[in-house]
């Protein structure tokens, strides 16, 4: 796209590692992005390869389909194989393990599971079966929830279409990270994205608070080339502040108008992440005037059941999966015994291998003969 | 998922604007959208919606800010 070449550019790319290069760092550096995109540029480009030693970049809870707890997969196939229901959800769900199996298990049992690209082709769906129960599983950060916050703002829905909602926000799950203690975050590249949507503000704590670099960033080379630039300058000059070097999509205030939305829809609640357990203030809930439209009390389902026990501690993995270690960059998709050989994206065995936004997966396109 | 894509809007009808990614149409919606959009803007989609309108002169600035800064330390050297 003749809008973003430039940030592809070869001799800026050079010359932004260059920079980086230069500046003597007293300890080895480490930045974590906690967005899909992210680790989809920096493994496609290689830009780790092009980092001096030193500065490395790991992949945090990025995967809004990776984290989305496997209960609520469990429920969509309950749902599923209900008479009379279609479940409408994003491509990168159909395959999601959980001890229920796939949404594309449940497709091979005779479910009806239609793929959806936004949160309107669900309405499309649920007009066209008027006698059907459609219900939209809706995952996602912040970027997505705002679009289903305007769908449910609608005020002629059809009165067949329910949502199953399984959102995250981003902030909480990187303060929660700070406390796991033995991470060594050194500096934050937030997702140019959810910074679009949700402003800057949301983000200062990291630097006041922790005294954490962080910076919004996009998703071309230069971009995030910039971002790791931004970061290492301000460890190397011991200031620590918010940045923006996505300017041509980040305001500082955000879209107040997709903010408003989400505020309007839902509350703010505790949500349990697939892989590492339960963040407060993460997650979203319809608020009790969208009731009539919330698939977990249309069909009875708590919002937040507790998370089922087995698997690694607990969380929601199964036995012998890396995925909740990968999900909080604790060790590498190659550090992970069942990588590229049991657990590979035509049958996924952790969630991280599903959706280009999981880690394992995105390392298998772009890593594997390395 | 996560993935925002710069696409061009080449038609707005009320709150749908199509959009054009590497000659792949689409309809978005631009409820979302907090100022006004024209045909020729390029806007963030995301799932079936543009949630910002891309300033490509806020990014031509960074990359000339980005270019002198590298171009000045290299007269430094």
């Amino acid at each position: 796209m003749a809008i973003e070449s430039i940030y592809r550019d070869k001799t800026v790319v050079e010359r932004l590692v260059q920079q980086i290069q230069k500046i003597h760092l007293q300890h080895p550096v480490r930045v974590m992005h906690v967005c899909g995109t992210h680790e989809n540029v920096i493994s496609r480009f290689g830009l780790r390869d092009l980092l001096p030693e030193g500065v490395d970049v790991v992949a945090g809870p990025g995967c809004p389909v990776c984290v989305c707890p496997g209960r609520d997969i469990e429920f969509a196939n309950e749902l599923a194989l209900k008479e009379k229901t279609i479940i409408a959800t994003f491509g990168d769900m159909i395959k999601v393990p959980s001890s229920a199996g796939s949404l594309s298990d449940s497709k091979t049992k005779g479910a009806d599971i239609r793929v959806v690209y936004g949160p309107f082709d669900a309405v499309k769906i649920a007009k066209e079966n008027p006698a059907k129960e459609v219900v939209l599983f809706a995952v996602g950060f912040e970027t997505t929830a705002c679009g289903v916050a305007s769908l449910i703002q609608q005020s002629n829905l059809p009165e067949n279409l329910s949502i199953l909602i399984s959102h995250r926000l981003i902030p909480p799950s990187m303060e929660f990270l700070l406390g796991v203690g033995d991470l060594c975050i050194d500096g934050f590249l937030i997702p140019g994205h959810v910074a679009a949507v949700m402003g800057m503000e949301q983000y200062r704590l990291f630097p006041e608070a922790y005294r954490i670099p962080t910076v919004a960033a996009g998703f071309e080379p230069v971009d995030v080339l910039m971002g790791i630039l931004a970061i290492v300058t301000q460890i190397k000059e011991g200031t620590y502040r918010c940045e923006n070097v996505y300017q041509r999509a980040v305001q500082e205030k955000g879209n107040v108008k997709a903010q408003t939305a989400i505020k309007e829809v839902f509350d703010i609640v505790p949500a349990y992440w697939r892989g590492i357990g339960k963040i407060p203030r993460s997650g979203l809930r319809l608020k009790e005037r969208y009731k009539m439209q919330d698939a977990r009390c249309r069909f009875n389902n708590p919002p937040f059941p507790p998370l089922q026990k087995g698997g690694e501690g607990g969380l929601d993995i199964n036995p012998g999966c890396s995925c909740h270690l990968i999900m909080i960059g604790k060790i590498k998709p190659t550090n992970c015994p069942l990588f590229g050989n049991t657990c590979i994206p035509e049958a996924p065995y952790g969630p991280c291998m599903v959706s280009m936004d999981g880690t394992c997966r995105v390392w298998y396109k772009y890593k594997r003969n390395v | 998922m996560c993935l925002a894509v710069p696409s061009k809007i080449v038609e707005i009808k009320d709150t749908i604007a199509t959009i054009d990614v590497h000659g792949v149409r689409r309809d978005v919606s631009i409820l979302l959208l907090p100022e006004d959009v024209n045909v020729g803007d390029y806007v963030l989609v995301h799932a079936g919606f543009a949630i910002q309108k891309i300033d490509k002169e806020a990014g031509d600035d960074a990359m000339r800010l980005i270019n002198e800064l590298i171009e000045m330390d290299e007269l430094k050297e």
